[in-house]
């Protein structure tokens, strides 16, 4: 029996086409995924991420709990900021990719992957020698994001909120009763599509209401709600990871580039002593952006090659990008001859055929020009 | 659901109109298959010239999420693609059963048309 959002009848009214994710019957995509996705680059998007799951970490030993959880540092969060980290196992391997927001020196809200909730929990647990509280809230918060160049003057016009103000990776906290009547939420400027925009947590009674008035201003401002689909594609062409796709705990953070969010000199944490191990190692392979050359749009799975037609890695995802037009991917590359270079030629097996494709560095769909 | 009571459909979501000589068909894909795919962004097909076995794969439709191989309704040679597919594969999403029709196909066996369904046994298998 699949799950439902507080906004199932909404996508539905709206025609979505809804699909099984992490439990959840979600929509993947009401006008079609290419208007969803350009609508989120050129104008705006909303999307129902309810699925999400939200963790809380309470108590005077909560800081120092979360801190020994994940990769990035957490001791360098005010009260109202978030960061984005991993959370690893004790050999290095990635168990989820999160968000860590700091509400107060003893309560932090992670939101982590809907399909890893039940087992983030049962590893924080499990590692919780200092016995801070562990609330696993997600059936009660509903998450909408708004995203795209005009998300903030969209829900400027709805509340007193001053959403120009919130920093990248900060968040407020309104008043009881002061934002769609919410008890609770948090509105922060966080996303997954490579576009400014907000990502608000409200309690789950609220999320129809707030869904209703951003979708009351959508025609003049040209938004479209968007589905799981759209932000497949958004994330895929900004190059962020999808963990089971691009990371798992078969992979590390230095061969997926996530190098930046493992602070190795924060102190000890879980995974430490490994990472450092890897850390001093050659990468035998990288994560490299892809754009197609030509035609053929790259899955996952599909076989990297070098010219000479000697194996080089696989996709990890792959799409067809709504800007370049293109075949995108994110693929594992063998690191050797230059290879994992931006402007590297390689081929690319889709169905059996080769096709040329060149190394980019994401963001794919803001590719520098070449003169 | 928008389904012609003139085309002859398949289970695999094809539609298949038969010329006024009666030698040659025309075959595209239903509107609950483009419907169910989403943005089409390419369609590949065998060259002009292949012959194919009903039931074999004639091309692959991508869309933006999805990848669809394409299944001969009946068999034949291939006589002509819709060359506007080349620049715009969406005219699959937007007239599935007009300007958006992919092959043209020298019938090898009238007889298979018999094994197609009509509208109303097409509509009823995907309602």
């Amino acid at each position: 029996m699949l799950k439902k959002t507080q906004l199932y009848d909404r996508h539905l009214s709206l025609g979505a086409h809804m699909s099984a994710f992490a439990g959840f019957d979600m929509p993947v995509r009401y006008q079609g995924i290419r208007a969803e996705h350009m609508a989120v680059r050129e104008a705006a998007g909303l999307f129902d991420v309810s699925h999400m799951g939200q963790i809380f970490v309470m108590g005077d030993e909560a800081g120092a709990l979360v801190q020994h959880l994940v990769t990035n540092d957490v001791s360098k969060l005010k009260d109202g900021q978030a960061l984005y980290t991993l959370m690893c196992n004790h050999d290095g391997g990635i168990l989820d990719d999160l968000l860590v927001y700091r509400l107060r020196d003893y309560a932090y809200m992670l939101v982590v992957n809907a399909a890893n909730t039940k087992e983030d929990l049962a590893w924080m647990q499990a590692n919780n020698e200092r016995e801070a509280m562990l609330h696993d809230t997600s059936e009660h918060i509903a998450l909408l994001a708004l995203q795209g160049p005009r998300s903030l003057d969209i829900m400027a016009r709805l509340t007193d909120i001053p959403v120009h103000d919130i920093p990248p990776y900060h968040f407020v906290r309104p008043a009881p009763g002061a934002f769609f009547g919410c008890e609770k939420a948090i509105v922060a400027r966080t996303g997954y599509t490579g576009e400014i925009g907000l990502e608000i947590y409200v309690e789950r009674e609220a999320a129809g209401r707030l869904w209703d008035a951003i979708m009351q201003v959508r025609t003049p401002l040209g938004l479209l709600p968007a589905g799981l689909g759209a932000r497949d594609t958004l994330r895929l062409e900004a190059g962020y990871c999808l963990y089971g796709n691009e990371i798992d705990q078969n992979t590390h953070p230095f061969e997926a580039r996530l190098g930046w969010i493992t602070k190795l000199n924060k102190g000890p944490f879980i995974g430490r002593d490994a990472l450092h191990a890897i850390e001093q190692q050659p990468r035998d392979r990288l994560l490299c952006g892809l754009i197609m050359n030509g035609r053929g749009i790259p899955r996952r799975s599909c076989r990297v090659f070098d010219t000479a037609g000697k194996p080089l890695g696989h996709v990890t995802s792959g799409t067809h990008s709504p800007v370049l037009r293109k075949g995108i991917a994110l693929a594992y590359i063998e690191r050797r001859d230059g290879l994992t270079r931006p402007g590297a030629q390689v081929m690319v097996d889709v169905r059996g055929r080769a096709h040329p494709a060149t190394v980019a560095r994401p963001p794919l769909h803001k590719q520098p020009k070449v003169q | 659901m928008n389904l012609p009571d003139f085309l002859s459909y398949t289970s695999d979501h094809e539609w298949v109109r038969l010329d006024d000589e009666g030698h040659n068909v025309t075959i595209g894909i239903t509107d609950f298959a483009q419907s169910e795919l989403g943005d089409i962004v390419f369609v590949e097909l065998e060259p002009v010239g292949d012959m194919f076995e009903q039931g074999e794969a004639f091309g692959v439709v991508e869309a933006v999420k999805a990848v669809s191989d394409l299944f001969m309704p009946v068999s034949g040679t291939i006589v002509e693609h819709n060359e506007m597919l080349e620049n715009q594969p969406e005219l699959v999403n937007v007239e599935p059963y007009s300007d958006g029709w992919m092959i043209k196909v020298a019938l090898k066996d009238t007889s298979e048309l018999d094994d197609l369904m009509s509208a109303e046994e097409y509509a009823a298998m995907v309602s």
